[in-house]
């Protein structure tokens, strides 16, 4: 047995188990030990990459290829790199804490934890895929339990959030189904077979026609998963409406898809593409991360600020990923990384604060760091880790974007950095008028004076993502170096 | 010199942080106070026998201190470019150990006395314990870029000390309003710094100030709007120090800040974080000198100036007496500022850079005397205003003499502390700038003035009446008054210039006869028109206030600056700006994208009729679609 196959294996033997359980404990009880397995995999994971990539300089380690599908070529072809490595611990991270974050899920707890556990195997299957035909199917497999999860498990306009959060990205498949094929159908360009895997395509030459035309497709299609501006109002919507565990996993891990995606995908295989059209996309990037923090300004619904945080956030990895150098690409993934974990445990915080006073209004509270001090002290923390203060994660992933935005030399670039950089001044204001509004002041609603303490269980949660976030911040150069030796290949197809 | 100790300065105010604040409530309040006192007394120790070590115990090489510095690689952007830790021992690094710790150890004792029945005693020291950290880790930096990081860090110490008393509104508005302007000044200090490390390719102060390296002698290879761009980043990084130094017009944070309780007023407020800005400046010191003819320096200069005389006049008509103490000190930091601005480099043409670490250095000392002696008084008044004092000399002796005595440091009465240091001062700007000049005069005149309106309104003046007799603070805050009246008078005697220079190589400097009698009558005049005011109770200083009417009213709105800001950020950034982008994004794309939503339902609408349940129509449907496959495939097979 292979050792990444496992994270696509272990979630399934986790559902089928799921089947036969009955009530809540035991639900939750197969979950939290199919996570914990899945989190130990993935520590594992980290160790034996480390290991190998000292005696293994391929792009891509721990590979395996089995055919599938023999007519197309599709092969269930997988590998992984310093990213991939990185970005599967994010997730058994996130999808532990959403398991001890949805303790007391008590409609169909059984069936709600299938969904959540459908939507993780999506996720590994994605970050391990070599071959694109796999890679879109686990994408798929990862998106559509999304439906099932806001539409049942929802709150406010749920069916609506739902659907159009689906819609949404289908259409956004759909172009990226495109894309896709419109590479597949040029993976012969040098004379060889078609092909799907990756690596194969990315040697191949694929005529600047074809690279012009699919790179925005591709990049699109990817990006609207990763809330490029203008396609992000799926979003908060989306995020308002869904359960806690949901919106953790989806802003921390399924938004990270589409950065991911289009570095490994758009970027890697259609290099003259992305040179070709970069400026675009930075504009649109640089314009949803500064329009992302402006507009969090003005919402006063907890998710709502979360959801147009995540979008200006998210704008700065796709801005990173545009300015083709390694030090912004280094930034990007690491932004991935970090934003995953503040906005998974923001979503954990904002479900605690909502659990106890039934409102995400923060006009309505106040008062909090006297009532609940553990969580709004995590709140405060989390809020600081986002604007960006050195010791947390978010500091270096964005002095990385900045550094290597700064690289490139002339007006243009100057100022869309300028530009983002300038998101850092309007994120401190919303970030502290929440801190401020909410966390801050006189008890404002007199319901509000005695309200339960955290949890053994929302403890746990919290501390699953806040030591990393932590952990990144104080010590970044041991993840720094793995994901930079990984970047190293992809650099050179763009130079 | 074996320097791996100094990691212990900053070390144990760390430990003190993390200790203190998981423990928190489990741990008693007097044990917390004792473990921070104590932890500081040590750091203090240390810097103290590092000061010793490098001013007196190491030769200087080619008559020039040494400068030692140890660091690691924390995270790397390129090759060239990465981020380093580590620490850089040189003069003003060395002195500012030497201040940070003094006033820290000063506010920790101080603070076991103040806050003694305070609910959150032990997290007061364990913020106490993050600042100190951060201050230490800021001074010793050795690059650009560790600067900025312990640059944020005590930003957001101090808006956690700000906001200390956080179910006050008023508290968490400064907090907030103190983080967010600094920020906005960091904004451009970063953009500073990505210039440097983009141009010259390194963050590194040591490379960057060599005056043979590559970044000072290449200044003019790349200009932008007919400036360096070297000099353009050094005008970002004096906007980020101008935002940390509270000059104008970032300086409308600083008043506000005096929400936070006391103590941390005094260090963080005036003697140590606010002085962050011109510390900054004189550690890029040779590259503000020689980058393009000290263009930079000069906007410094005027800059410094300006703030100075602006807030001296506010600081005369404000009846808090903590803002007085505000205004004063962002007066006394354009001095500290404009010092720099009009210094020359090597030997005695640098007096202005000495003057100003100088005036750092004794300024520290009254004004955080000047905070925790109103401090004192607060706590016995229980109120911050000038019209809820008077009289109060009988009842607080010690509060009485120590207050004094800072209050003639500042004022520059000889031989106290401040006369030497502003001295120094106006003999730099003198011979730069007469108009410079001028201003550090009038200047020198205001500050006299309004701080012994300070003193007469609180310890003279009408008869305290109240039902509650005022008492003496205890003596853990007295001790500390004591000991900083001490180093009020003493320290000016310390030979600064032969320690603290531009070039590290020290010159003789000598007192100006004719300078310093012209600055003492100033100061004077200034006194004892403050004694005539408010010496006893009378209606002078109403009548004066009436004839100036509108210039008055003016500065005791402090020239209406808040209100210019508020309108700014809630009228036209909250309005005019992110509410239309919110509304925008509703309306607008997410409309586009739900009205194409309601298109394809109206549509689904009109083509849903094909499902008509008769079998002859999907027999024909299938069909159909089979003949137009069949056609598709043919056509593919045929090409």
């Amino acid at each position: 047995m292979d050792i990444l196959s496992l994270f696509v294996i272990v979630p399934v033997l986790v559902i089928l188990t799921l089947i036969f359980t009955k009530g809540l404990k035991q639900a939750r009880m197969v979950t939290m030990v199919g996570g914990i397995v899945q989190l130990a995999m993935a520590i594992n994971l980290v160790f034996a990459y480390v290991k190998e990539r000292a005696v293994n300089d391929a792009i891509m380690v721990f590979t395996r290829d089995i055919v599938w599908f023999e007519n197309f070529n599709i092969h269930y072809s997988i590998g992984v790199d310093g990213i991939s490595v990185a970005l599967i611990l994010l997730t058994s991270i996130i999808v532990l804490a959403g398991v001890f974050i949805s303790w007391k899920m008590l409609d169909l707890p059984k069936e709600f934890f299938i969904s959540l556990i459908v939507l993780a195997t999506g996720v590994y299957g994605f970050f391990i895929s070599i071959d694109l035909f796999t890679m879109f199917v686990f994408y798929e497999i990862a998106v559509i339990p999304m439906y099932l999860l806001i539409g049942i498990w929802g709150s406010g306009p749920k069916e609506h959030s739902a659907m159009k959060l689906t819609l949404m990205l289908m259409g956004a498949s759909a172009v990226l189904l495109v894309g896709i094929l419109g590479i597949y159908f040029n993976s012969n360009a040098d004379g060889g077979a078609l092909t799907f895997n990756i690596l194969e395509i990315a040697k191949v030459n694929i005529p600047f026609e074809a690279q012009k035309l699919f790179f925005p497709l591709t990049f699109i299609g990817f990006a609207v998963l990763g809330a490029l501006f203008p396609f992000h109002t799926w979003s908060p919507d989306g995020h308002a409406s869904a359960p806690t565990a949901v919106s953790m996993l989806h802003a921390g891990v399924l938004m990270k898809l589409g950065g991911y995606g289009v570095f490994r995908v758009a970027m890697f295989i259609l290099p003259l593409g992305a040179l070709e059209w970069s400026w675009f996309f930075i504009i649109l990037a640089a314009i949803g991360v500064i329009y992302g923090a402006f507009a969090a300004i003005r919402q006063t619904d907890l998710k709502y600020i979360n959801a147009y945080s995540s979008v200006s956030h998210l704008g700065m990895v796709l801005f990173a990923l545009l300015m083709l150098n390694k030090t912004a690409w280094n930034g990007a993934i690491l932004q991935s990384l970090s934003h995953g974990f503040m906005t998974a445990l923001f979503f954990a915080l904002i479900g605690m604060i909502y659990s106890r006073t039934h409102t995400r209004d923060i006009t309505k509270l106040g008062g909090l760091l006297k009532v609940i001090p553990f969580i709004s002290v995590i709140y405060v923390i989390a809020g600081f880790a986002s604007l960006g203060l050195p010791g947390f994660s978010g500091f270096v992933a964005e002095m990385n974007i900045f550094v290597g935005a700064f690289q490139n030399d002339g007006m243009f670039y100057r100022v869309a950095t300028i530009i983002s950089i300038a998101a850092i001044v309007v994120t401190a204001v919303y970030i502290l008028r929440v801190v401020g509004i909410m966390l801050m002041g006189p008890v404002k609603n007199p319901e509000f004076v005695n309200l339960p303490k955290a949890t053994w269980f929302e403890t746990t949660g919290i501390m699953l993502l806040l030591i990393p976030i932590i952990g990144i911040g104080v010590a970044p150069f041991w993840l720094s170096e793995m994901i930079v030796q990984s970047l190293e290949p992809f650099i050179q197809g763009v130079l | 010199m074996d320097l791996s100790y100094i990691l212990l300065i900053p070390g144990i105010p760390l430990a003190a942080f993390l200790i203190l604040g998981i423990l928190n409530k489990k741990i008693q309040p007097s044990i917390s106070g004792l473990l921070g006192v104590v932890g500081m007394a040590t750091s203090t120790l240390l810097s103290y026998y590092t000061a010793y070590q490098y001013f007196f115990v190491q030769t200087k090489v080619n008559g020039a201190f040494q400068v030692f510095s140890e660091k690691i690689v924390w995270l790397k952007f390129t090759e060239t470019l990465h981020i380093d830790m580590g620490f850089l021992i040189d003069p003003i690094s060395v002195m500012m150990l030497v201040v940070v710790s003094t006033i820290s150890l000063m506010v920790h004792m101080y603070s076991r006395g103040y806050m003694k029945d305070d609910p959150g005693f032990t997290k007061f020291f364990a913020f106490l314990g993050l600042f100190t950290f951060s201050m230490y880790g800021l001074v010793l930096a050795t690059n650009l870029f560790q600067i900025y990081i312990f640059w944020e860090l005590v930003g957001v110490s101090s808006f956690l000390l700000i906001g200390y008393y956080y179910t006050k509104t008023s508290a968490v508005a400064a907090a907030k309003k103190a983080f967010i302007v600094t920020r906005f000044a960091d904004f451009g200090f970063l953009i500073g710094i990505l210039i440097i490390g983009f141009y010259t390719g390194t963050f590194d102060f040591e490379t960057l100030n060599n005056p043979e390296g590559a970044a000072i002698l290449n200044w003019a290879s790349t200009s932008f709007m007919g400036l360096s761009v070297i000099t353009w980043a050094l005008l970002l990084i004096f906007i980020g120090g101008a935002g940390k130094s509270a000059m104008f017009p970032l300086h409308i944070w600083l008043p506000d800040a005096m929400e936070g309780p006391t103590p941390v007023s005094a260090l963080i407020h005036a003697a140590t974080m606010v002085v962050a800005g011109v510390y900054l400046v004189a550690r890029l010191f040779p590259m503000y000198f020689m980058v393009e003819e000290g263009f930079a320096l000069q906007i410094v200069a005027y800059t410094g100036a300006f703030s100075s005389l602006f807030a001296a006049v506010i600081a005369i008509t404000q009846t808090d007496i903590k803002r007085v103490l505000a205004f004063s000190t962002m007066s006394q930091l354009g001095y500290m500022m404009m010092a720099l601005g009009v210094s020359g480099f090597d030997g005695h043409a640098g007096v202005g850079f000495m003057a100003s670490m100088f005036h750092l250095f004794t300024h520290a000392m009254f004004k955080a005397l000047l905070f925790l002696g109103a401090g004192s008084v607060i706590h016995a008044v229980h109120s911050n205003y000038l019209k809820d004092m008077g009289g109060l000399r009988k009842y607080m002796p010690i509060t009485n003499i120590t207050f004094l005595i800072a209050a003639l440091a500042i004022a520059g009465v000889p031989p106290l502390a401040g006369f030497w240091s502003k001295d120094e001062i106006l003999v730099a700007a003198f011979e730069n700038s007469k108009l410079l000049y001028i201003v550090g005069v009038i200047v020198a005149g205001l500050t006299a003035f309004y701080i012994f309106r300070l003193y007469f309104g609180i310890f003279w003046g009408k008869k305290y009446n109240s039902e509650h007799e005022p008492h003496e603070s205890p003596t853990s805050m007295t001790i500390p008054l004591i000991i900083l009246a001490i180093l009020s008078f003493g320290v000016g005697f310390i030979p600064f210039s032969n320690f603290v220079t531009a070039d590290r190589m020290g010159f003789d400097a000598h007192l100006n006869i004719p300078l310093a009698t012209i600055a003492v009558a100033v100061g004077l005049i200034g006194i004892i028109l403050a004694w005539l005011f408010y010496k006893k109770e009378n209606d002078l200083a109403d009548r004066f206030a009436n004839a100036f009417g509108i210039f008055y009213r003016w500065a005791s709105h402090k020239f209406y600056f808040d209100e210019l800001y508020m309108f700014i950020t809630k009228k036209i950034i909250f309005k005019r700006i992110s509410a239309p982008i919110a509304y925008f994004d509703k309306k607008f794309v997410d409309g586009t994208m739900e009205g194409i939503g309601n298109k394809t339902l109206l549509f689904s609408g009109k083509i849903k009729g094909m499902q008509s349940g008769k079998v002859q129509d999907y027999a024909l449907a299938f069909a159909g679609g089979a003949v137009i496959l069949a056609i598709v495939f043919i056509y593919l097979w045929t090409n």
